[in-house]
């Protein structure tokens, strides 16, 4: 697995930022935060848009050398298109029925084949860890991509603790089931087309503990917004986006290579690695090229992504374009 | 008299045919203002959008020229055929833009993945070759190539048909777990081709039916 973290012609973000500024940046971000909250409070008398689970979880973070720095997204961009099927297939349903994810209470349950299982409250689950910036790129299978300020901790701490046995080989990740209030949950012939509810995906034993995938409880510097997956979801970067699954519940060791919800509807469509390659084709979207959201022009997709210095290690003498 | 004469001499009452091309026209006139920035705007992946809502509107314009005879033939008011080849042309004129749009917005004319969607993506051949057939038929139009092809004009032009297939197909192709939208969109194109069988066969037992009797 690979240590080294940043890229050679990247510069680290100590080098370009003045020391007096970067030891000030709590104060800053409190500030924000704060004002943020004041104005969504007071201003406009509305609840905080955020998860009601984690309401007042304090977002302090560092940064990180895996962050990208590309110009980010804005937010309005990341939280009004969206693809979460459960609360409609269109791009601003999440958006509009995002009240319709209910997140408090939310309890994770980690077990399977592990010497520490446990369930957690979301709190207990998130507060024994650090935050990190991670500014991602963000590839959707559909062909258009991000650029997302996450706030998070990597999955291996997790795991760490957890501390799965030698079995385990692979990672099984499963999202609320909550057809009662979820109307992309509730089946209408054709609507969901098949798709198997709860969400599901999985990730192979060492992409999970590599150190690029990262559980993400903030956006910006907020708590992650309903749509984006709140309270807390996966984010592996050099996949595309639909593998990073949201508002997960359930965290399993197992065995076996998992059952994941689109790898069901369409195995020949969205393959269980579904590394970004833009030399393996979609049968229906081009993936030699991508829009990042906010531009005009069409840009070469990467392989892996962008992070083939980090990741491609993973899958040495695997062939690709059979392991999709 | 004939039913061609009769045909011909069914007006649609005045100011129908101009009411019924402005109306056509709205949906064009309302992505456009879109595009603009009026309505919201086109939203945060604006291209897409724009393929969207103009694929969506090709495909009703397509519906809607398929429409005409078997309103026709329901309402038996001849003077709606009058405005068939209008809606046709209207409906080439949705494809068109739809097709620009994929051409010189989405890929900016990059002729190497132009190239590539034409060759290795199935929705895109399909989509691709129902414009081709409406091509064929908007170039036959008018009333002289009407007249020069004769017979072979109707056989020509019943490749709307097939267009309206291949349309369907682009659509379900490019359908992600949601198929309500092509499932209504195949319904009615099923039933206006469905008709058009069942017209057909009516009409031939009928013809049968006076000859027996007579």
């Amino acid at each position: 697995m690979l240590i080294r973290n940043r890229r050679r012609s990247e510069c680290s973000h100590s080098e370009i930022t003045p020391p007096e500024v970067y030891a000030r940046r709590r104060e800053f971000l409190r500030a924000g935060v704060g004002l943020g909250a004041g104005l969504a409070l007071g201003g406009l008398g509305m609840a905080l848009p955020a998860s009601a689970a984690l309401r007042g979880f304090p977002l302090e973070f560092e940064g990180s050398d895996y962050s990208t720095d590309e110009s980010k997204t804005a937010y309005d961009e990341i939280t009004s298109y969206n693809n979460f099927f459960e609360m409609g297939p269109g791009k601003s349903d999440p958006k509009t029925y995002a009240d319709q994810l209910k997140t408090d209470p939310w309890t994770i349950t980690v077990d399977g084949l592990c010497e520490n299982p446990g369930e957690y409250a979301v709190e207990d689950f998130i507060s024994p860890w650090s935050l990190e910036e991670r500014i991602y790129r963000m590839r959707c299978v559909e062909g258009w991509s991000m650029v997302i300020p996450w706030i998070g901790f990597e999955l291996n701490r997790i795991i760490e603790k957890a501390q799965p046995r030698g079995g385990a080989r692979y990672v099984a990740f499963e999202s609320i089931y909550d057809p009662d209030n979820l109307r992309g949950q509730r089946r209408r012939r054709g609507s969901s087309g098949g798709l198997e509810w709860p969400y599901t995906e999985g990730l192979r034993l060492d992409e999970a503990m590599h150190p690029l995938t990262i559980l993400a409880v903030g956006l910006y510097d907020e708590v992650l917004p309903n749509q984006n997956g709140a309270p807390i979801r996966v984010v592996v970067p050099w996949k595309y986006g639909f593998k990073s699954i949201k508002s997960i519940q359930h965290i399993r060791f197992v065995e076996d290579q998992p059952p994941t919800l689109w790898n069901q509807a369409q195995s020949d469509e969205y393959g269980f690695y579904s590394n970004v390659n833009p030399d393996v084709d979609h049968p229906r979207w081009s993936q030699r090229t991508e829009r990042r959201i906010g531009e005009f022009r069409r840009r070469r997709t990467e392989m892996f992504n962008g992070y083939a210095d980090e990741v491609a290690s993973l899958y040495e003498g695997m062939d690709l374009t059979r392991y999709i | 008299m004939t039913a061609s004469t009769r045909r011909a001499r069914a007006r649609p009452p005045r100011g129908v045919w101009w009411a019924v091309l402005l109306a056509s026209l709205v949906p064009a006139a309302w992505i456009g203002l879109r595009t603009l920035g009026w309505f919201d705007g086109l939203g945060v992946n604006p291209i897409e959008k724009l393929l969207e809502l103009s694929g969506t509107h090709a495909m009703i314009a397509l519906l809607i020229a398929l429409a005409v005879t078997p309103l026709r033939q329901m309402t038996g008011l001849a003077w709606i055929v009058r405005l068939r080849r209008m809606l046709g042309l209207v409906a080439f004129g949705y494809v068109t833009a739809h097709a620009l749009i994929w051409l010189g917005v989405d890929l900016f004319f990059d002729w190497e993945l132009v190239l590539y969607d034409l060759t290795e993506r199935p929705f895109v051949m399909v989509g691709f070759a129902a414009w081709l057939i409406l091509l064929a038929l908007t170039l036959t139009s008018t009333d002289g190539a009407q007249r020069w092809l004769k017979k072979k004009w109707v056989w020509l032009h019943r490749g709307v048909y097939l267009a309206g297939v291949l349309a369907v197909l682009h659509f379900l192709w490019l359908a992600r777990a949601d198929y309500v939208e092509v499932a209504l969109y195949a319904a009615i194109l099923a039933f206006l081709l469905g008709w058009r069988v069942h017209y057909r066969w009516q009409t031939r037992r009928r013809v049968h039916a006076r000859r027996v009797s007579a």
